[in-house]
């Protein structure tokens, strides 16, 4: 007699395990192989978030394990929300996020197109366009600034070529103009072949069938990208600005490597701003007031772009 | 017979031999040592051989890269981590380390084991053993003595050509400076030059944003301009002594030898970055911790007759400091081998081993080595060291030290590399920083 797998795996169950597990509801049997995951979860996710939250209150810090903690209220809060320090480096992450996110999109999505043509070698261009983000970040920031170094970098080089400039005229990592672009630049570099793939699936998950009927009603070809190719393809370009936000919000790694934040504190994302305070200056309830000022704001924006995702995914 | 009773032999030969290497593996403990990844810890890879070989211990090393060395280790400290029983830690880091109970405090061991702290250079008692400062409490045993100097190209400054457009230009000769003034105007005079055939800079000096780079450099030209921690007969006064005129002054000697005469994006600079600088034959002058005199002196490119070597000079009027490195060895109070750790000091400490560990590279803090009449012309750097030790002037090694050096960085960063504000600004801000930070600690 034919017996499929589950079959077999009952029946050389043990008969004291089968008889207890005879008398569970499949409810029991439900919460008996999710338990697991969920202690997990409760243990590394939701415990640190609430005991973060709860040190937010407090003037603890790691570094002095004999010194008295207090609870202090909100005054970490305030501290931050009214530190001018706080909210430049707020604005740096706005800059960097805002930037990214339109370069990576604009770029990304119109590497997709081209590459969705049939042609040769196309296979061979996709690899080549993703092989940045199969990098690691660090070792990005760190090849980056060779690149950008004023006397023998290739990135200089290339523009004092293009422009007629001394290379070593300008330096993109020292300047308070540049190292913000420098960052952007990098980052974009990095990041659109992953966007460039998100909306490859969503151009590859339109029936051909939907052209073909525009093409009867004869519909242009810019008619036709305005009206089945964007609208068919958003759902996909807004999982992808949704990732690539939440990402470069909490930007760390790359930025590290390339700037360490300077010059001066041009480019410190709350990401570095948050480690220093958190690991270098070890005031560890002002960092966990800082975290959940941060948590509470991508969970927050990431929510509503989710509930417009819906609303888009619907239509 | 005769082969019944040579292998008995054998056999019982082979019990003892075993027995014996059971008992003394038993005995023997496994040491692991931490510092800094630089080149002084290999020296000290190759000097405790002698302590293996001698106590039958085995010593393991964790060496993390400069840039993470206070990160990893504070946290190793503040976690109460097991993985050091002996620690080269940082000079600043006593305070905390001594308040929060990390270090095992070595008085009761120097008395028992003879260990004078009057046989080390007296600046390395107070900055990397002593807290509080100037206080008989020992938490750490000199070991490595640096201090911030200066190399200079010898070769390019003997050059008559060169030294007959600087006299014309400065009235005076091309040689060692005795003041900021006149190291930034050699450096000046450098700057863009061609040299061989190769465009070289002025100065390679400290910017580094993310850990302490930028701070151990600027404090060299505010010590030497008349900046003060705080007020001598009211400590934690800070207002008027960290932002005074002199410090100002010397905040904006600093600029200027950064906007004038450093390479292009030399913007977060630190120890590497001006020793690759300097020995790529890129710039005339390099600030640097002492530990990089040996290689220099070694190298193919710069080394021997090449390079001459000179301390932190002089301010406006004459006052002449120098930012203290260098560490004391200390035992983990977490260790559990604490007995095995403090014989590794005390091997350390005597005047034999500190001797090779001069010769092996290693900047020995002890007198008996550095008062030797023959330290001086050993190496060609060795006076120059004498002379930078003799002036030397340390950061706060308060336990709060990692919220005043990230406060010192960024307001340094901000002004110097990144053009925001005055120098006045700068220390203002520092002021309001630190006050902030020491009304947390209830300084006041």
């Amino acid at each position: 007699m034919l017996q499929f797998p589950i079959d077999r795996i009952a029946s050389a169950t043990p008969p004291a395990i089968a008889a207890r597990v005879k008398g569970l509801s499949d409810r029991a049997i439900a919460w008996l192989f999710v338990a697991p995951s969920i202690v997990l979860l409760l243990a590394i996710n939701i415990f640190p978030l609430i005991w973060t939250i709860r040190l937010s209150f407090t003037n603890f810090r790691v570094n002095r394990p004999n010194a008295q903690i207090e609870f202090v209220g909100l005054r970490n809060y305030i501290n931050i929300l009214t530190d001018r320090d706080i909210w430049l480096s707020m604005q740096a992450t706005a800059h960097f996020l805002i930037w990214t996110i339109v370069l990576q999109v604009l770029i990304g999505f119109s590497l997709a197109y081209l590459i969705n043509k049939k042609f040769r070698g196309n296979d061979l261009w996709t690899t080549i366009i993703v092989l940045p983000m199969m990098l690691s970040p660090a070792v990005v920031g760190n090849f980056w600034t060779f690149l950008y170094q004023p006397q023998i970098g290739l990135f200089n080089y290339v523009v004092g070529f293009l422009t007629g400039s001394d290379p070593s005229s300008f330096s993109m990592i020292a300047s308070t103009s540049l190292a913000p672009w420098a960052i952007i630049i990098v980052d974009t570099w990095m990041w659109t072949p992953f966007v460039m793939l998100i909306c490859l699936a969503g151009l590859r998950s339109i029936p051909p069938s939907i052209y073909e009927a525009a093409e009867c009603d004869r519909a242009s070809k810019w008619r036709q990208f305005w009206t089945i190719t964007i609208p068919l393809v958003l759902p996909f370009l807004m999982l992808a600005v949704l990732f690539r936000g939440i990402e470069n919000f909490k930007m760390f790694d790359l930025v590290v490597q390339l700037t360490g934040g300077g010059p001066g504190s041009i480019t410190e994302l709350t990401s570095i701003n948050l480690k220093r305070a958190a690991f270098e200056q070890w005031r560890t309830g002002y960092a966990s007031a800082y975290a959940v000022i941060l948590f509470v704001t991508v969970f927050g924006l990431a929510s509503i772009y989710v509930k417009a995702l819906n609303k888009v995914k619907k239509r | 017979m005769k082969s019944l009773l040579t292998s008995s032999a054998l056999a019982a030969g082979m019990y003892i031999a075993v027995s014996a290497a059971a008992a003394s593996s038993a005995e023997a403990a496994d040491l692991t040592l931490c510092w800094a990844a630089w080149d002084p810890a290999n020296a000290l890879v190759e000097l405790s051989k002698d302590f293996e070989a001698k106590s039958g211990n085995t010593m393991h090393f964790e060496f993390v890269p400069w840039p993470n060395f206070a990160d990893r280790m504070l946290n190793e400290l503040n976690s109460g981590g097991k993985l050091c029983d002996l620690l080269i830690g940082d000079s600043q880091w006593i305070g905390g380390a001594a308040e929060n109970g990390q270090y095992v405090k070595l008085n009761d061991f120097f008395d028992k084991e003879g260990i004078k702290m009057d046989d080390f250079i007296p600046a390395t008692v107070v900055g990397y053993a002593e807290w509080p400062k100037n206080t008989p409490n020992y938490w750490a045993m000199p070991a490595f003595g640096d201090v911030v100097g200066w190399t200079y190209r010898k070769d390019w400054f003997a050059r008559p050509e060169l030294q007959a457009e600087f006299k014309q230009k400065y009235g005076r000769d091309l040689a060692v400076p005795k003041n900021w003034a006149e190291l930034t105007d050699i450096a000046a005079f450098f700057q863009g030059r061609d040299i061989d055939g190769k465009k070289v800079y002025g100065a390679a000096i400290y910017t580094e944003r993310g850990s302490e780079g930028i701070t151990m450099g600027a404090t060299n030209a505010l010590y030497s301009y008349g900046f003060k921690y705080d007020n001598p007969e009211k400590p934690y006064e800070l207002e008027g002594f960290v932002n005074s005129p002199g410090a100002v002054a010397g905040l904006e000697a600093y600029k200027k030898l950064y906007d004038c005469c450093t390479p292009p994006g030399h913007s977060d600079a630190y120890m590497t970055e001006d020793v690759d600088a300097y020995k790529s034959g890129q710039v005339a002058l390099q600030m640097n911790f002492t530990f990089t005199w040996p290689g220099i002196n070694a190298d193919a490119n710069v080394g021997g007759e090449k390079s001459g070597y000179f301390p932190n000079p002089a301010g406006p009027d004459g006052v002449q400091f120098a930012q203290l490195g260098g560490q004391g060895i200390s035992v983990v109070a977490a260790s559990e081998k604490q007995a095995e750790a403090l014989a590794y000091i005390k091997w350390f400490s005597q005047p034999e081993i500190q001797q090779k560990w001069w010769k092996l590279g290693g900047y020995s803090a002890l007198r008996a080595v550095v008062e030797d009449p023959s330290f001086a012309t050993s190496q060609p750097y060795a006076k120059p060291f004498l002379d930078s030790m003799a002036i030397v002037k340390d950061f706060w090694a308060e336990p709060s030290y990692a919220s005043l050096l990230q406060a010192a960085q960024k307001r340094f960063h901000d002004y110097v590399v990144a053009n925001q504000g005055t120098a006045k600004d700068a220390l203002d801000g520092l002021v309001k920083d630190w006050t902030a930070i020491f009304e947390d600690d209830g300084k006041y």
